[in-house]
């Protein structure tokens, strides 16, 4: 079997297999995995920035934020049907994600970091500032009756699974394809080595602003699809934690790899979801299994995978 | 208020923060500097610290001067100790890998948050200040053609907050004394220069590794001592400290202690000023996005050299 | 099995388990079962119980599990609900609208409980409410928050054990405005929950002819107040305060550092000292002034039997602290809407003949139908008047003078003072 064949079957064979399971799954897993892999998208959105581009960013909330209120606050305040709005949030995470880019790449490393993380904090303040329209951090319900989408009530447990694998898929092999364009491969020759991608005559300030916008929007797209299955949008999903959980996310499952996110987002849900069922201590659990998994798992789930036994694992 | 005092007042509030923010900060800065990590738990240690103030505190029973002395000593000692177990145990481990050492952190801040909230409770617990005297200050305004004092409405500080500026000035400069005079302190700046070389030169950088962790989770821990009479100590401090001391890092300048000292100050104070004149949330969105744009148009931070 | 092994969450093939084991065992797991009318046949009633055990939202967590274990024991010493015994099941939410909306979905697919219970916050209840909904399984919130009667949630989602902001708000306007002054500074913090104070009592405030001089909304996650105070205008009269979050403490005495010998009347919602001791350091400065309270938190010398039997069954002191740690102080002001709920919920289980989940909607319609609520040991708060439209009870609200350190019921609002019009009428909505 050819490399491409070997991915694309691996990729495919995971997306049949969440199809699958959307039968046969008890309500409690189906509606978790319908939420992770949302999650997960948001996740992969992350990883086109932090694993691909080598960019480390501390503020990616402020994208999910910008999708969920762009779908939100377009439906409570100007009565934007579920299609529409969906459009505004990730027109709002493009436009965001754009303008944060544009200004944010002028730095590298840990300025990078701290800048993202202050527009992050300058867009959840704002959530709060704009409490009128946005009810701060208590947040707001998107009404059960207006969660339709092309006659498909999102509120339906397989309805909300089938739309949450749709959108999974679609950042998948978006990024799939993404990567294996030219253009990614440059973004990783970025990652690699900055200065001799610009040698070898590569516009980088344009390779990566764009890493960005895809980044970006892919979360917002994410944070618009969670705030309309999930029926709420709250200010707590733009604070500072919700920017960490992604890197964890992705550090965990593996950066730079395609299916690192899913499975690095599945791991830290059940992680906590299982040990909070037998202890109330489950963040002390979470905590040492984090650092187990450093010491032993360097690369992340899929990097060992892709070290020990996969070696073609994009 | 009138215009005056009311500044006035806001710079004393923004002196009492940027102290303990540079205290705080030159911690993770020496972490940052000689070892090239960041430590996400460094939050954590400050918490730890002003949880330990309330443990010695209430170990020491009647006397609230003497309670408050051991804890200056012992807190920081402690969460230095625990600190250094964890730089050995854990970071160096993963080989001071940064990306790696991000994660081993979150962990630990996950941990040592969980300990404190089984054994110490989620209860925000006041320490009581050795001293708390309020001191009114005085203002002068023209009246009459003549210097008139009077005492404005509220303007006032106390006693301790005064104490603790002092506190974190002479701390700061032990620290600079230590770094420029003494061994250890050359170690620490060879090591920082260069890793291979200094460990060539005989350098045991592994040990020098694990003692600045120390020092520096000791520093956070002092911050922690020295704010919990005027906070209090509560399981969920550490974050917003540890965002606040990470950006004054970096704003200063990786590397440079006085860079950090200078933007905890230009931070503190500007944190304070800027409520003067905007309401408080706009205030803080307006400071926030001002940090932002210092380092889009001076990424190498106040004083940093330009690395690239 | 004890009543406090059921405190701790337990995964169903765990519990499966034990009875497993227990029925292995025969006889000695039998007494706790055989007080029950029908022992072996029927399933204890399962309430899942959200609880902020983590985040933000622990320390009134805490005191929401203990008043909540406490009625428990009691209901089942009575002979349980419908002659089953009552199960409390708990899951922490880590006081994130995220994982709350993950527990509620939990309790109802995996724990398969007959009811959600006792979340506070009011971010965790509206990101939960939906998903509550969706299952349609009742959600019985104890949050003091006006999203219920705004008709924001659903018909799935009630409030019957604690009155909301907007009640609270408006029945203290007449008491400030008479005894305390006309020009009102209000600070509070910049978020929803505050936004309903800063609206509702401006509102009942004009109505009564007052005027609010002032408005100072503090950011969250602040931890040091003094530099807001100056915003404060020399005219103000009276300071209306409400703080919530661990900073609470803080804020309180860098008030009282800043006004020094002279200050204007105070009048604070005891939120601003939750679970705090008055007689902490540097709120010395608090003598005199006034708070509102959901419970009186000192035993006051009119004391009703209920106050006794309800501090008692708790585990209460006469100053509203743990009887076994003096320094340990509840949150009294609203860890008392957990019992009432409680009570509520039994009634209106009672009332329906409740089997199982079949008979969820049917819960529902007999809370709905409930109206007076009897000062009583189940309501020890006081009488209580429950509007079935807007899912929302109201009750008597107490305003303390701090004298000599403790707190004293000086005024009590009458529930007339805190009925507004209804917003919703839930009733109208399918279930």
């Amino acid at each position: 079997m050819s490399e491409t064949a070997r991915i694309l079957a691996l990729h495919a064979g995971l997306v049949a297999l969440l199809l699958v399971l959307n039968f046969v799954l008890p309500a409690y897993p189906q509606g978790n995995l319908a939420r992770i892999m949302v999650l997960a998208s948001y996740a992969i959105g992350y990883n086109v920035l932090f694993g691909y581009t080598g960019l480390l960013s501390l503020g990616h909330a402020m994208f999910f934020a910008a999708g969920m209120y762009g779908m939100g606050l377009s439906m409570r305040h100007l009565g934007f049907p579920a299609g529409p709005a969906l459009l505004a949030g990730l027109g709002a995470g493009a436009a965001l994600s754009l303008v944060v880019g544009l200004l944010a790449l002028r730095t590298a490393g840990v300025a990078f970091m701290i800048v993202t993380l202050m527009f992050a904090q300058a867009v959840y303040l704002a959530i709060l500032l704009f409490g009128k329209y946005t009810r701060g951090d208590e947040g707001f319900v998107i009404p059960q009756a207006d969660r339709v989408l092309a006659g498909i009530d999102l509120s339906d447990p397989f309805n909300r699974y089938f739309v949450a694998l749709a959108l999974f898929s679609f950042c998948l092999f978006s990024v799939l394809w993404l990567i294996r364009r030219p253009a990614g491969r440059v973004l990783v020759a970025i990652r690699e080595n900055e200065e001799r991608a610009r040698l070898l005559g590569y516009d980088v300030f344009a390779h990566k602003l764009g890493a960005v916008v895809a980044s970006g929007t892919i979360s917002a797209l994410a944070g618009a699809f969670y705030g309309l299955l999930f029926g709420y949008a709250g200010a707590s999903f733009a604070a500072v934690q919700y920017s960490i959980l992604p890197l964890l996310w992705v550090l965990l499952g593996g950066a730079g790899t395609i299916i690192g996110p899913f499975i690095g987002t599945l791991f830290m849900f059940y992680l906590i979801d299982l040990t909070s069922g037998l202890t109330s201590a489950y963040m002390l659990i979470a905590g040492v299994a984090l650092v187990l998994l450093t010491l032993f798992a360097p690369q992340g789930l899929a990097g060992e995978l892709r070290k020990r036994l996969w070696r073609w694992l994009p | 208020m009138d215009f005056g005092p009311y500044l006035l007042l806001a710079s004393l509030e923004g002196a009492v923060l940027a102290s303990v923010l540079a205290l705080m900060a030159s911690g993770l800065s020496l972490v940052f500097g000689v070892m090239r990590v960041v430590n996400v738990a460094h939050g954590e240690f400050y918490m730890l610290g002003a949880v330990l103030a309330w443990w010695v505190a209430s170990l020491a029973g009647g006397s609230v001067v003497l309670g408050f002395v051991l804890a200056l000593v012992l807190a920081p000692l402690i969460v230095g100790a625990i600190a250094a177990t964890a730089d050995i145990v854990v970071l160096r481990r993963l080989s001071y890998d940064p990306e790696r050492t991000i994660v081993a952190t979150i962990g630990l801040l996950y941990i040592i948050q969980q300990l404190t909230l089984m054994s110490y409770g989620p209860e925000a617990r006041p320490v009581v200040a050795p001293f708390n005297t309020r001191l009114a200050i005085p203002w002068f305004e023209f009246a009459d053609g003549g210097l008139r004092m009077y005492w404005p409405w509220g303007l006032s500080t106390t006693s301790y907050k005064l104490f603790v500026i002092f506190a974190a000035v002479a701390v700061l400069l032990g620290i600079r004394v230590m770094m420029t005079r003494s061994r250890a302190g050359l170690l620490m700046r060879a090591t920082q220069q260069d890793r291979e070389i200094a460990q060539a030169f005989g350098i045991p950088v592994e040990r020098v590794y694990a003692v600045v962790f120390g020092i520096g989770a000791g520093l956070a821990a002092l911050a922690g001592v020295l704010i919990v009479p005027i906070q209090q100590a509560h399981y969920l401090m550490g974050l917003d400290a540890l965002l606040l001391s990470f950006i004054v890092v970096i704003i200063g300048g990786l590397g440079s202690l006085a860079g950090t000292v200078i933007a905890a100050v230009l931070i503190g104070m500007s944190e304070g000023i800027i409520s003067v004149f905007f309401s408080p949330t706009l205030a803080k969105i307006i400071a926030t996005l001002l940090v932002a744009f210092v380092l889009v148009f001076r990424p190498q931070g106040l004083m940093g050299k330009r690395v690239r | 099995m004890s009543a406090a092994d059921t405190s701790k969450p337990v995964s169903t093939s765990r519990r499966k388990a034990l009875k497993t084991l227990a029925a292995g065992a025969g006889a000695a797991a039998l007494p706790m079962w055989a007080r029950f009318a029908q022992a072996q046949s029927s399933e204890p009633i399962r309430i899942g119980f959200q609880k902020h055990a983590t985040g933000i939202g622990a320390a009134y967590g805490r005191w929401y599990d203990r008043t909540t274990q406490a009625a428990v024991k009691l209901i089942n010493e009575a002979g349980g609900i419908n002659g089953r015994p009552v199960e409390i099941i708990t899951e922490d939410d880590g006081t994130d609208p995220k994982r709350g909306a993950e527990v509620v979905e939990k309790f109802a697919t995996q724990y398969k409980t007959d009811i959600v219970f006792g979340t506070l916050f009011s971010h965790v209840v509206i990101g939960s409410a939906p998903r509550a909904g969706e299952l349609k399984i009742p959600y019985f919130v104890v949050s003091e928050g006006h999203h219920v009667a705004s008709g924001a949630l659903n018909r799935w989602t009630l409030q019957p054990g604690i009155t909301d902001v907007k009640s609270q708000v408006q029945a203290m306007a007449p008491f400030v405005k008479e005894n305390l002054g006309k020009k009102v500074t209000m600070i509070f913090p910049d978020f929803a929950f505050g936004h309903d104070h800063r609206d509702f009592f401006s509102a009942a405030m004009k109505a009564q002819g007052g005027e609010i001089v002032g408005l100072i909304a503090i950011p969250p996650t602040e931890t040091s107040f003094t530099r807001y105070f100056p915003k404060i205008p020399r005219e103000t009269e009276v300071i209306y305060h409400v703080m919530v979050g661990p900073g609470v403490l803080t804020f309180v005495k860098e008030m009282g550092e800043f006004f020094g010998p002279s200050s204007p009347e105070i009048f604070g919602f005891i939120d601003s000292l939750e679970a705090v001791d008055l007689n902490s350091p540097g709120l010395e400065f608090l003598d005199g002034t006034y708070f509102w309270e959901g419970y009186p938190r000192y035993v006051q010398p009119d004391q009703t039997p209920y106050d006794r039997f309800y501090r008692a069954a708790v585990g209460l002191d006469e100053n509203g602290a743990a009887l076994e740690d003096p320094r340990d102080v509840a949150t009294m002001a609203h860890m008392f809407g957990c019992w009432e709920t409680l009570h509520v919920i039994k009634q209106g289980m009672e009332a329906a003949d409740y089997q199982g989940p079949a008979d969820r909607a049917r819960l529902i319609e007999a809370v709905e139908a409930i109206t007076d609520m009897p000062h009583s040991n189940e309501h020890p708060q006081g009488a209580k008047l429950f509007n079935g439209r807007t899912h929302q009870v109201f009750g008597p609200q107490y305003i303390s003078k701090v004298t000599g350190g403790k707190l004293l019921v000086t005024h009590t609002a009458p529930i007339e003072d805190t009925l507004y019009p209804d917003e919703v009428d839930y009733t109208t909505q399918p279930l």
